[in-house]
């Protein structure tokens, strides 16, 4: 364990060119144990290549990044896609390179909700399971710091709700810190502890309430994105396990009725 | 019936590139990298015209020029201007049409070129044996000792590398370890044959196992098998050995995909 004031990976005024174009312009940032560092921002914003400079896969042009000392990191990475001819199954990948044991395969993937795939090939799984699994290999390192490039990709509008909120369970359980990229702040609000809104710069940063106020992040993603305003929001009477079945919220399925549940579907 | 001395050593010769060829041919398939496989084999001709031009051992001349080859191809891999598939297209028939003008510069003797390009068992001395074995024993140490980090790496490069992988230099050491047997095989199989007898057998392989080391195996039984039925049917019909080697191994290929697939094993 990292002291709690010392940083687990901090970027310093880092500046990063790729091909003669400016993609990361004097960014500051710092993610410490146990938080949740959201980064949201437009496509082709450089949070992918924010995340790849902290990780060390991308060098920066000028700027200094610093990671604690023998830091266990989980990567989940953006795109991944094993090729088809390499025969492999889930629990196989996911013991690969990692010193664990069998049992602690099966418990990671039950607690992410994939202990059905444990036995399947790689390459049959579905876009849902497969983040699932990449989630666990990132577990099964016993990370201090868990880095997820928008994770729920791949996943149902419904799923994603679930997925942001197990990883906000995981931060709990296993005491890691998580890194993430996420497209849409409304479902990354309740988990993150702090947002960075990023476009090439930081534009502005702090806790989700205050950034989803705030005039750049506005400006980047125009008002109709701000909660509550112009959105057409109902509720569902049931919702989808992780495997796509129909799970009924038990209670009324009343439809536009005034009780407040926990999960919105927002179509903005 | 007569079994000469020759056919022994061919024999011998050629199950020992079969069983290497196994393991670094499946991650060829993994990695696609069939093309470089030839393109290392066309650049073999070039250390053929240079031994003979110089006057050194061919076998020392080939060894180096596709050692050489594969440096040169992983240096230039790392720019990011050309597909890769464009700079092997360049190097592989550059390299082939160079060896074929320095052969041709080759005074007083008439070079067979055709026991290059499709093999030459007759031609496979006791100091050529003594090659194929030692580089075969190399090569297949070398990708045991990589194996872990290698399937990582093939899994995926940012993932292998944030896990501490040395991405780089395992994947040097893979394209050397390439370079090795397409050497010391090229005797045996010749220059235009040998990536088919590394990549047929595992693509054989592929259907008919769950795990990557399975497939190593198989592709190792696969090519054995392909040796010998080749070299039996070399010696009844008098057809080139070479020839005749990916020719068994291309039938075995077919008749794996006529099986009907809920016959395979957990492939796929």
């Amino acid at each position: 364990m990292h002291a709690a004031d010392q940083p687990l990976l901090q970027a310093r005024s880092v500046n990063v060119t790729l091909d003669g174009r400016a993609i990361l312009n004097n960014v500051d940032m710092a993610i410490y144990a146990r938080q949740i560092v959201t980064l949201i921002g437009p496509n082709g914003a450089g949070k992918t290549t924010l995340l790849r400079v902290l990780l060390g896969l991308v060098s920066c042009s000028s700027g200094r990044v610093t990671r604690a000392r023998r830091l266990r990191i989980g990567y989940m990475p953006q795109r991944l896609r094993i090729d088809p001819a390499i025969p492999l199954t889930v629990k196989r990948f996911l013991a690969l390179n990692n010193r664990t044991s069998r049992s602690a395969v099966r418990a990671t993937l039950a607690e992410v909700g994939a202990a059905h795939v444990e036995n399947s090939q790689v390459g049959v799984v579905s876009g849902g399971e497969f983040q699932r699994i990449l989630l666990a290999r990132a577990l099964l390192r016993r990370p201090e710091i868990l880095v997820l490039d928008e994770p729920a990709q791949g996943v149902d509008v419904a799923g994603q709700g679930d997925l942001y909120r197990l990883i906000a369970t995981i931060r709990d359980r296993h005491g890691c810190a998580v890194l993430m990229i996420s497209q849409d702040l409304h479902l990354v609000m309740e988990a993150s502890d702090s947002v960075i809104c990023l476009n090439h710069h930081v534009c502005c940063t702090g806790q989700p309430e205050a950034v989803s106020q705030h005039p750049e992040y506005l400006k980047l993603f125009g008002a109709e994105r701000l909660g509550g305003i112009g959105l057409y929001k109902h509720h569902h009477d049931h919702v989808h396990d992780l495997q796509g079945e129909v799970v009924p919220l038990n209670g009324e399925p009343n439809h536009g009725g005034p009780d407040q549940r926990e999960r919105d579907d927002v179509h903005g | 019936m007569f079994m000469d001395d020759f056919m022994l050593r061919a024999g011998g010769a050629g199950l020992a590139v079969a069983l290497v060829a196994g393991p670094l041919g499946s991650f060829i398939v993994w990695r696609r990298m069939s093309y470089f496989g030839d393109t290392l084999a066309h650049s073999s001709l070039l250390g053929v015209a240079l031994g003979l031009l110089f006057n050194v051992g061919l076998n020392l001349a080939v060894l180096a020029v596709c050692v050489t080859a594969a440096l040169l191809l992983a240096a230039l891999q790392q720019q990011r201007h050309l597909a890769s598939d464009t700079i092997l297209g360049i190097l592989a028939h550059s390299a082939l049409a160079l060896g074929l003008v320095a052969v041709a510069f080759v005074e007083g003797l008439r070079v067979d070129l055709t026991g290059y390009l499709f093999g030459d068992i007759l031609a496979i001395s006791d100091r050529d044996l003594w090659w194929i074995f030692g580089g075969g024993a190399l090569a297949m140490l070398g990708v045991i000792g990589l194996w872990r980090p290698l399937l990582c790496m093939t899994i995926d490069e940012d993932l292998a590398r944030v896990e501490g992988v040395p991405v780089t230099w395992v994947s040097v050491g893979h394209m050397l370890l390439v370079a090795v047997v397409v050497a010391v095989a090229m005797k045996i199989i010749g220059i235009l044959l040998i990536t088919a007898l590394m990549i047929i057998p595992a693509a054989t392989a592929r259907r008919l196992v769950s795990s990557p080391e399975q497939m190593a195996l198989l592709a190792s039984l696969i090519g054995g098998g392909a040796v010998i039925g080749g070299l039996a049917a070399s010696l009844q019909w008098d057809t080139p050995a070479g020839p005749s080697i990916v020719v068994v191994a291309a039938l075995a290929f077919v008749a794996v995909q006529l099986v009907p697939h809920r016959r395979m094993l957990a492939g796929r």
